[in-house]
């Protein structure tokens, strides 16, 4: 297993952009090669910094969406309109440029094969990107976790990674439920609702296997799933939250 | 908006933390002074929109740690804590 006990105090590293890869209107997947990269481990994430020329600095934290045998360092980073970090990085970047970051930090809310199963994975929007790099830890491995993913999306086209995500859910042991909160796709019969304790009901393993759940996406949807998992009998230390702030960008 | 919905976890100050700690302060349990529950800090709720980084208790919001950076210093105050039970880092 990568080893990511880094004995000493986080610093800042230069990454070059090897690619940006364009993965729906608002989300783009930052390739980056870091020399000396630790290692990581599957829902961890890094800061990023950004310096201005007159010096000004802004600091934004993204999950790293890469599994840890992957040989470059993915983020995969949304752009919000009235960011200061975001548009930058979605829109400006190039291949070639350069960025300032630091991590992986965050030993919790992090998942290996062998942490438990059945493993559910809840996410809403961009709360894919941790979930995926554990799907990704999952299948690199050949680990064989029953896994069930369910992903909060606005639209179809709100999808990251949809290929991919159709891909692993044809492979034996996953499973993937969609649903649309704003528009669906004509003749969908899936999920057209925001999250609910009827929906975690019917898409969540039950309590009484033992499941082990990591729940990111916006605060509201956190809260609404994190909750529901708990009265459904989940063991609360079994539920990981990331939520994301309302000061992101 | 409300305290609800400014509220991040544990994992949010990885990074804070990791400037002044060299061990991942995350994965440490941490108990609170106020009502005596434990949890790993990165299952705590963290507030970044202070002017400083304030950890509390997810069981009954007593705050257990706040990190100020200003100035070149930092000020840390953990009067909120009982104790941390910090694992042993992994060898390489």
């Amino acid at each position: 297993m990568e080893r990511t006990a880094l004995l000493g105090r986080l610093t800042w590293r230069l990454a070059g952009v090897a690619e940006v890869v364009p993965e729906t209107a608002r989300t783009a997947t930052l390739v980056l090669d870091v020399a000396g990269w630790p290692g990581h481990r599957a829902g961890q994430h890094v800061d990023v910094r950004l310096t201005a020329e007159d010096g000004y600095q802004a600091q934004r934290s993204y999950s790293i969406a890469s599994a840890p045998g992957e040989s470059q360092l993915r983020l995969t980073v949304e752009r919000l309109d009235d960011g200061e970090v975001s548009p930058y990085l979605v829109g400006e970047l190039r291949a070639g440029d350069a960025i300032e970051l630091r991590g992986p930090v965050g030993g919790y809310f992090v998942w290996e094969p062998g942490a438990g199963e059945p493993l559910l994975l809840v996410a809403g929007g961009s709360g894919i990107v941790p979930l995926a790099a554990m799907l990704r830890r999952r299948i690199e491995t050949g680990d064989a976790t029953a896994v069930r993913l369910l992903y909060s999306s606005r639209t179809p086209a709100d999808v990251i990674y949809a290929a991919e995500l159709e891909r692993a859910a044809s492979l034996e042991g996953i499973e993937v439920i969609h649903t649309y909160t704003r528009s669906q796709p004509q003749g969908w019969t899936g999920y057209a609702r925001r999250i609910d304790d009827a929906m975690l009901a019917e898409v969540a393993w039950p309590a009484a296997h033992g499941p082990l759940a990591y729940v990111c996406g916006p605060t509201s949807l956190v809260e609404t799933a994190a909750s529901g998992l708990v009265a459904a009998g989940y063991d609360p230390a079994a539920v990981r939250t990331e939520r994301f702030g309302p000061t992101g960008g | 908006m409300d305290d609800a919905s400014l509220r991040l976890d544990g994992n949010a100050a990885a990074g804070l933390l990791g400037e002044l700690f060299a061990v991942d302060l995350t994965t440490a349990r941490c108990c609170c002074a106020g009502c005596g529950a434990a949890e790993p800090l990165g299952a705590e709720a963290v507030y970044v929109s202070a002017p400083g980084t304030v950890m509390r208790c997810v069981h009954c919001d007593h705050a257990l740690a706040v990190v100020v950076h200003g100035g070149g210093r930092y000020w840390l105050g953990v009067s909120g804590m009982a104790w941390l039970e910090i694992p042993e880092p992994a060898s390489a």
